[in-house]
């Protein structure tokens, strides 16, 4: 108990003096560096006017930024976004909460539909080897197939940007859980269906009572994998189609040459990508049973 | 003889052209208790199985109660050599889940009644909400027996349960299950590989020969009377000739008996009323005796 609670200690303070390092780095990195020029009093007068010219002031003091941001102007961002991330000023200009709750309805109707189809359907293949074999050439050419290359044809055929988004999702969503889903059914011991069998229970509650929770955690390490797939996808998706969305936000920013808002959008999609992740890991660990 | 409970007849199973076994032919009377004893391979399992309707035979025909055994029954409970619990459920939605299949119109309290009742049965009640996980080898094994009598079958079979199991474990298990049958009067067949369990507990001990083309080739009847305890089992006098003959036959008999060459009907045999074993005509060797 100590021992554990002494790891968990040193590992935390290796963690935030890490995170220090990294900041100081950033810091350090950012800078203002003295300015290369040369200095005005060695110039003659046309030289100077030359440099006046170019919008650049020999006689100003120079200070040349690498145009990072530095972390004083990262902080004010966080700051200045996280205390009003609700607002909506036109289809430019919305906060950053607004942008990510799009992303995560889209998100959340792609993975849901994909999962309406995909886990019963993955029960029929995993419990039909016959259907198995009949599906499995389909399965092993769409798998690999990038989501985004499926846009040009959703767009075209659903006309619709949004659809269009949570299509590309469901497509990237579908694979691991189908293939989760057959590979967990058809793996249900042989001992439990015979149990099931002795005791001549009917088709549908053997499907609910023995073969989903015999497959469940196998179904939620698919549906895990689905979700971070379609998270890493939504940003790309919503890059290439626009309007609203945290990836839309994020070229946007890039656009606007507002890296602060860009580094902030980054760090976003890490946090709320990790937060998926763990809602599903708890998911698994309630269905995961020791045998 | 009296009408047989269960009826085996002419049973055959093959893969292709390899025969495991064919013409397996024996009876068993209601409230019998009898083990079927054989080396590895010569089709005991796949014998419990097609009587538990699991597996299909390649020929042949089983009938308990005067119907042919087409397919899986709640009238026969199956206890599994691994003890087949599931893992996500509880001790008692383990057995609730059998008790729930064979009367679903039972009410949550009447099925938790019945659970309590089979997992007291079992010496479990301690145990009654924990998950197969935290229960050792040997309890699992008594939540199988315990899901097994718990549908009240009419026959049941047990496939080498106690097999994995310490000595120690095992023996107590084997007290159990006699007070049960001896409680409840069910039809028990049973799979083991221990002759001195097969004394214990049986009525009759099937002899298979071995495999391919395996048969049950004997019947040996256990004539010491029930209520056998394991402690002065081995004083009866009966004890050692019937232990000594189904060594014998394990040991030397069996393998000369494969490739059909047992007995299509198997011999009745009691040799713990004859002095002697029977000499059998069907083998040139002479028995091996005193293995034991």
């Amino acid at each position: 108990m100590n021992a554990q609670r002494k790891l968990s200690l040193q590992s935390g303070l290796i963690s935030v003096l890490i995170l220090l390092a990294a900041l100081a780095a950033w810091h350090v990195a950012t800078l203002p560096t003295g300015g290369v020029a040369a200095p005005a009093s060695t110039m003659t007068a046309e030289q100077i006017e030359y440099q006046k010219l170019l919008g650049k002031d020999p006689a100003a003091e120079t200070k040349k930024t690498t145009g990072f941001p530095t972390l004083a102007q990262m902080g004010a961002t966080v700051v200045k976004n996280l205390a009003d991330p609700f607002y909506d000023k036109g289809p430019n200009d919305k906060g950053i909460a607004i942008q990510l709750g799009h992303s995560l309805l889209r998100v959340g109707l792609g993975f849901g539909l994909a999962a309406l189809l995909a886990i019963p359907l993955g029960f029929l293949i995993g419990m039909s080897p016959m259907l198995y074999r009949a599906l499995d050439p389909f399965i092993q050419v769409l798998k690999p197939i990038s989501p985004l290359a499926w846009m040009p044809l959703a767009l075209y055929t659903i006309k619709d940007s949004s659809i269009s988004g949570i299509f590309v999702i469901f497509i990237c969503s579908v694979w691991p859980m189908l293939i989760n889903t057959a590979f967990g059914v058809a793996g249900v011991r042989r001992e439990w269906l015979n149990v099931a069998r002795t005791l001549e229970v009917k088709p549908l509650r053997r499907a609910f009572e023995v073969i989903l929770p015999a497959a469940a955690p196998t179904i939620l390490t698919g549906m895990r994998i689905s979700m971070g797939i379609a998270w890493l996808v939504i940003v790309a998706a919503e890059m290439l189609v626009g309007g609203t969305g945290i990836g839309y936000f994020v070229w946007n920013e890039w656009n606007n040459l507002s890296l602060p808002n860009v580094i902030l959008a980054i760090l976003v999609i890490g946090v709320v990508g990790m937060l998926l992740d763990l809602l599903f890991a708890r998911a698994q660990k309630a269905v995961t049973y020791a045998d | 003889m009296p009408t047989e409970f269960l009826k085996v007849e002419a049973l055959e199973k093959r893969y292709g052209d390899a025969v495991v076994f064919d013409s397996v032919n024996f009876g068993i009377e209601q409230g019998e208790f009898v083990c079927i004893i054989g080396h590895s391979g010569c089709g005991k399992t796949t014998i419990l199985n097609v009587l538990a309707g699991l597996e299909q035979a390649s020929a042949g025909h089983v009938f308990m109660d005067g119907r042919e055994v087409s397919g899986p029954s709640l009238e026969r409970g199956v206890v599994f050599q691994g003890h087949a619990l599931m893992p996500w459920l509880s001790v008692r939605r383990n057995i609730a889940f059998a008790v729930r299949s064979k009367w679903p119109d039972w009410t949550a309290t009447q099925v938790d009644a019945h659970v309590e009742k089979y997992v007291d049965l079992v010496g479990l009640t301690g145990a009654i909400d924990k998950k197969p996980s935290a229960l050792s080898g040997g309890m699992k094994q008594r939540v199988g027996i315990a899901r097994a009598f718990a549908i009240e079958p009419k026959m049941l079979l047990l496939d080498e349960p106690f097999g994995a199991l310490d000595a120690l474990t095992r023996a107590h298990l084997q007290d159990q299950v006699m007070a049960i049958h001896a409680d409840l009067g069910t039809t028990v067949m049973m799979i083991t590989h221990d002759v001195d369990e097969a004394i214990l507990l049986a009525d009759r001990i099937l002899l298979m020969s071995n495999g391919p083309q395996a048969r049950v080739a004997e019947i040996v009847k256990n004539t010491m009377p029930r209520n056998r305890q394991r402690a002065t089992l081995h004083h009866d006098p009966q004890y050692y000739p019937i232990r000594n003959h189904l060594v014998d036959f394990l040991v030397a008999r069996s393998k000369d008996l494969s490739h059909g060459r047992a007995p299509a009907t198997p011999l009745e045999v009691s040799p713990g009323l004859d002095p002697e074993p029977p000499a059998n005509p069907l083998t040139t060797v002479t028995p091996l005796r005193r293995i034991a």
